[in-house]
């Protein structure tokens, strides 16, 4: 790789989050929430596309992830009293360790089965949370107080509740894990992985411990979800049952599908693109679940690799 | 709309991404321009605009479909009446999928984007628990119609109001002395393990002890199940009476194992009509329930004592005699809960009104308006009967209907009073600040 | 309840749930097996399945019986076309790339729902039984209806295989699903047998809906859990395999029940989650079956 694309790769990069931060102070109220939001989110499907894009691994389980994070500050928070930094590593931390273990024991598998066994995990947590209701709050889940969400750094004190507070706390977290995300597929380890992902017998004969970059890629990607997670219930204030569910195993798969798997910025794309379609056409037709399903069908016909995925095939051939 | 919110509304027109990013631009300049107020010439004829979170898909639906009709129905006859301080009311609708963090979204969207003056009208508490914070961040009044037990303990914030439906815990305390007296000392509670269901296994025991009576097991079925047979020799023989409530689509496979399981042999049934809303009490299979007693909140079908606001309440609305819709008697309502809409928007109004309402710049004034009202009067603003209103935990407490189901209909058999399902309030909203 | 009593309900039950999983499982497990896709939209067709049993059902408004065989040939029909077509529309274009797959079926199965939200409605609706005849044990009473669900299921199992092993659509589909390009070599029309497997695992889905629908009633959302659960059993009863589906059914469904009679409904659903992962983690091959390739 040359000097010269490595310079054009992370000027495109910083020139992506440069953008998102002048956006703090251009988008409309409702605008400047919901791009909050979808940094989060964007995050959340960052960490699956490690796995999935780069990796070749797809899970059906990621919710798992993103819930350990979730109710890892969440109730780290209400039960234990920590604080926004503590409680942010509590979440970090139970994802590192449930991603270890479903790692250590879904990567005994492959393929189809690889996708079901993460699935089944996933069910497991949500049925987990459900029957500890007395603490998680079940389906209806838990509400973090206003007075709970204030980042205290040194001396000066931040309200994660604050518009422009959590919009570029948002943006911080995407950024960091975007340019981890680079940095990684970049790296020799993240070659690794690509190889794992078009020919693991192969790869595995050039000497290659698979399985331990697998498992390295799993909990490198099951930290950035949770990562996304902690991030979500610190800064919305809401952590329910609802995100351990399927459908939240199901979304950052189509986000990244949609964005185009195996870019780095395709992840971001995605979820903009999957939010505001829904967003746009709710608002036309109570049948709005119509639209989106004709936007997905019409997006595979016209760019079965995302949206990405069709520009670098055409246009930008060196992009990440 | 005017100025900012034409710029900025995507979903008004085809807006192509160069009108959306010009439309962007624009907005950075008007933003940045010094004392731009959106409000300042709100005319006093101006609609006022109620932001509607409803539950149009997902597992609310059915619910939320007979939601947006009886707020069409009350809006309809408040502003027929001159609306609130002589202005019209406007319903904005946006769909929250009956997703907790969707709603979140919605509620953001409506204060943010459609610029409403209050969020009204959501049902599901996981719903409500999920989008309280927006809510309570964006200092926008939100009146939930949900009956969760949420509101009233203190969880959520001071922006969050139940005014128009009594909560499950008052409910359920209010009924149990009935049950113990007539249906049975020793009873076992079949209930959903999730936030509704939770709210019946924390409060029925120890509102049946009071009255002498004891829960003797408690099955909590998970979500997502469809097949109950399985759990029913889990139910103690030494069991009187079954207290079943089950949400959702599962619920006549419930009580068609639990008839296939104790044909006509089994202990009494007291169930919450929750289950069977939207539901003709009449389909195939629900025939087990003939002689069991229900909740209702207020009653699906007419009653010979019907007050003349409940008979006019229900014509507004459009509901037979037998609470299914005028137009398809196959149509059935969620006539248990639904009245809560129609009720909670008089609050809104009186609210407002008392605090003399203007805008959005009157929010804090309408919360306090509404914590300092005690009582509403049964009439045509509250046909389903009087209520008692807690400022302090943001919640109204009503009459409790039980009724009998015989010959394919509900008769309303007790009628609990507002004292019977007051509790100890455990929370004091009003020390929050605004 | 005694433990024998108990035992035998928990059997029941599970029997059930193994002979209506397996039927399902079977139509995506054709699928999956022959045209290695991940078809989202499988429980949908299952949902449209039942939705159509109860059009069907109250159009006629004849005697419960006959509208029930009615549905019993109309849904599947109905559903199969509509597979059809999708397979036409969409999964053909898309050359059965995997990947954008799951995305055309995730829309697919945004589509189906939105479709029977606004055309049929929020409400859960019930289908009348064909016939309502309780089996009074001395313990307990039991649908009979439910009895004869395992009954039915079983001869359109049996049937199923017949077709597979006996006959020559059964073998142009095996030998599609061995190797593709030699049986394109051998001039199978393969697109065609993709369009047919298709269809015919969305009938075998919509059938199997059509029996439950007496016991449990139409809603727009009941899709989800039988695609979950058959996805389960299709991986354990490893791909393609007929015997091994219905195995992988009857575990499901017995340690369902089973587990149920010792822990309270949501521990036993997690126990019962956990112990089938564990069989996967240890035996990902399935039980039968090969590796998926």
């Amino acid at each position: 790789m040359t000097e010269a694309s490595t310079a054009r790769i992370y000027g495109l990069h910083i020139a992506v989050v440069a953008v998102l931060f002048a956006l703090n102070f251009l988008l409309p109220d409702y605008h400047h929430g919901l791009f909050a939001r979808i940094l989060v989110l964007a995050t959340f499907a960052m960490g699956y596309n490690l796995l999935f894009g780069y990796a070749g691994l797809l899970s059906l389980g990621h919710a798992m992830f993103f819930a350990a994070g979730l109710y890892g500050s969440g109730l780290a928070i209400t039960n234990l009293g920590f604080g926004v930094v503590a409680a942010f590593i509590a979440g970090l931390g139970c994802g590192a360790l449930l991603s270890l273990i479903v790692g250590l024991l879904a990567l005994r598998t492959s393929g189809v089965a690889f996708m079901i066994v993460t699935m089944m995990f996933a069910q497991a947590v949500l049925l987990t949370i459900v029957y500890f209701n007395q603490w998680t709050g079940g389906d209806q889940g838990l509400v973090l107080q206003q007075a709970s969400r204030i980042l205290t750094v040194g001396g000066a004190s931040f309200d994660l509740t604050a518009p422009a507070v959590r919009y570029l706390a948002a943006l911080a977290l995407f950024a960091i894990v975007l340019f981890l995300t680079l940095a990684i597929v970049r790296s020799r380890f993240g070659r690794v992985l690509v190889a794992i992902r078009e020919n693991e017998e192969r790869t595995r004969m050039l000497g290659y411990d698979t399985f331990a970059n697998k498992l390295a890629a799993v909990v490198l990607s099951g930290v950035f979800c949770a990562a996304a997670g902690a991030a979500y219930a610190l800064l919305f204030g809401y952590v329910g049952s609802n995100f351990a569910s399927v459908q939240y195993s199901i979304l950052p798969l189509l986000w990244v599908l949609a964005g185009g798997a195996a870019t780095t910025l395709g992840p971001v794309i995605g979820t903009l693109f999957i939010y505001y379609v829904t967003d746009i056409a709710s608002s036309y037709t109570s049948a709005w679940l119509l639209i989106v399903g004709v936007a997905l069908i019409l997006l595979v016909l016209f760019a079965p690799k995302g949206i990405l995925g069709a520009v670098r095939k055409r246009w930008i051939g060196w992009l990440p | 709309m005017t100025g900012k919110g034409r710029f900025f509304d995507l979903t008004n027109g085809k807006a192509s991404r160069r009108t959306v990013l010009k439309g962007l631009a624009a907005g950075a300049g008007l933003a940045a321009a010094p004392g731009f107020v959106r409000y300042a010439q709100a005319q006093s004829s101006a609609p006022i605009k109620i932001g509607f979170q409803a539950h149009r898909t997902g597992i609310g639906a059915a619910y939320g479909r007979w939601y947006e009709r009886t707020t069409a129905a009350a809006v309809k006859a408040i502003n027929a009446a001159g609306g609130i301080n002589g202005r019209p009311i406007e319903i904005v609708v946006e769909d929250d999928g009956t997703d907790a963090a969707r709603g979140a979204e919605v509620v953001a969207k409506l204060a943010n984007q459609h610029k409403v003056d209050i969020v009204y009208g959501t049902l599901f508490s996981n719903v409500v628990v999920g989008s309280a914070p927006t809510a309570g961040e964006l200092k926008i009044p939100y009146y939930v119609v949900s009956e969760g037990y949420h509101v009233a303990s203190g969880k959520l914030n001071r922006y969050v109001f139940q005014p128009g439906i009594t909560d499950v815990r008052a409910q359920v305390t209010s009924v149990a002395p009935w049950i113990a007296a007539n249906a049975g000392k020793k009873v076992t509670m079949i209930f959903p393990d999730y936030a509704f269901g939770y709210d019946h296994r924390d409060y029925l025991p120890p509102a049946l002890q009071k009255a002498g009576a004891e829960v003797v097991a408690k099955i909590a079925i998970p979500p997502t199940e469809s097949s109950f047979t399985k759990y029913f020799p889990q139910i103690p023989s030494e069991t009187d009476a079954i207290y079943h409530v089950m949400v959702g689509p599962a619920v006549l496979t419930f009580v068609k194992e639990l008839g296939d399981f104790y044909g006509s042999s089994g202990p009494k049934l007291f169930g919450f009509i929750d289950s069977l809303e939207a539901v003709d009490i009449n389909s195939p299979g629900l025939e087990y329930l003939d002689g069991s007693h229900f909740w209702e909140g207020s009653p699906r079908y007419a009653q010979a004592d019907d007050t003349e606001a409940q008979k006019a309440y229900r014509a507004a609305v459009g509901i037979d005699d037998n609470g299914a819709a005028v137009a398809d008697a196959k149509d059935v309502s969620t006539a248990a809960h639904m009245f809560g809409c129609w009720e909670t928007l008089y609050v809104i109004k009186k609210a407002m009104e008392d605090a003399g309402y203007t805008g959005p710049g009157d929010r804090a004034k309408l919360v306090e308006a509404t914590e300092a009202l005690t009582e509403f009067a049964e009439g045509p603003e509250h046909p389903q009967g009087k209520k008692l209103f807690n400022g302090k935990i943001h919640q109204c407490f009503g009459h409790q209907n039980i009724s009998k189901l015989e010959g394919g209909k509900l008769k309303v058999v007790h009628k609990t009073t507002i004292e019977d399902g007051m509790y100890e309030p455990e929370a004091d909203y009003t020390k929050q600040s605004l | 309840m005694a433990f024998g009593p108990h035992l035998l309900l928990a059997t029941l039950e599970g029997l059930v749930t193994a002979a209506v999983l397996a039927l399902t499982a079977l139509g995506l497990s054709l699928v999956f097996g022959v045209m290695r896709i991940v078809n989202v939209a499988h429980g949908e067709f299952f949902m449209l399945g039942a939705v159509l049993a109860w059009a069907v059902a109250t159009t006629l408004g004849a005697h419960p019986a006959i509208g029930f065989v009615a549905a019993l040939v109309v849904a599947p029909l109905v559903v199969g076309a509509i597979a059809l077509l999708s397979e036409r529309l969409v999964l053909r274009r898309l050359n059965y790339d995997p990947e954008a797959t799951i995305v055309a079926t995730i829309g697919l199965l945004y589509i189906i729902q939105q479709l029977a939200l606004s055309l049929y409605g929020p409400e859960a609706r019930p289908v009348t039984p064909p016939f309502n005849y309780r089996v009074l044990l001395p313990w307990f009473g039991y649908s009979g209806y439910k009895l004869s669900i395992i009954a039915a299921s079983g001869l359109l199992l049996v049937a199923t295989w017949l077709v597979l092993t006996r006959t020559k659509i059964g073998l142009v589909m095996r030998a599609t699903q061995y190797d593709r390009e030699m049986a394109q070599a051998f001039a199978i029309p393969v697109e065609r047998v993709y369009a047919g497997v298709f269809a015919l695992g969305a009938m075998l889905a919509a059938f199997a809906a059509v029996l439950i629908v007496p016991i449990s009633q139409a809603h727009y959302l009941m899709g989800q859990d039988p695609l979950l659960l058959s996805f389960i059993v299709v991986i354990i009863g490893g791909l393609g395999s007929l015997r091994g589906t219905v195995l992988a059914a009857l575990i499901i469904g017995l340690s369902d029940g089973i587990v149920s009679m010792f822990f309270s409904p949501t521990l036993a659903k997690l126990i019962a989650t956990l112990v089938v992962a564990m069989v996967l983690v240890f035996r990902p091959q399935g039980l039968f079956g090969t590796v998926a390739r």
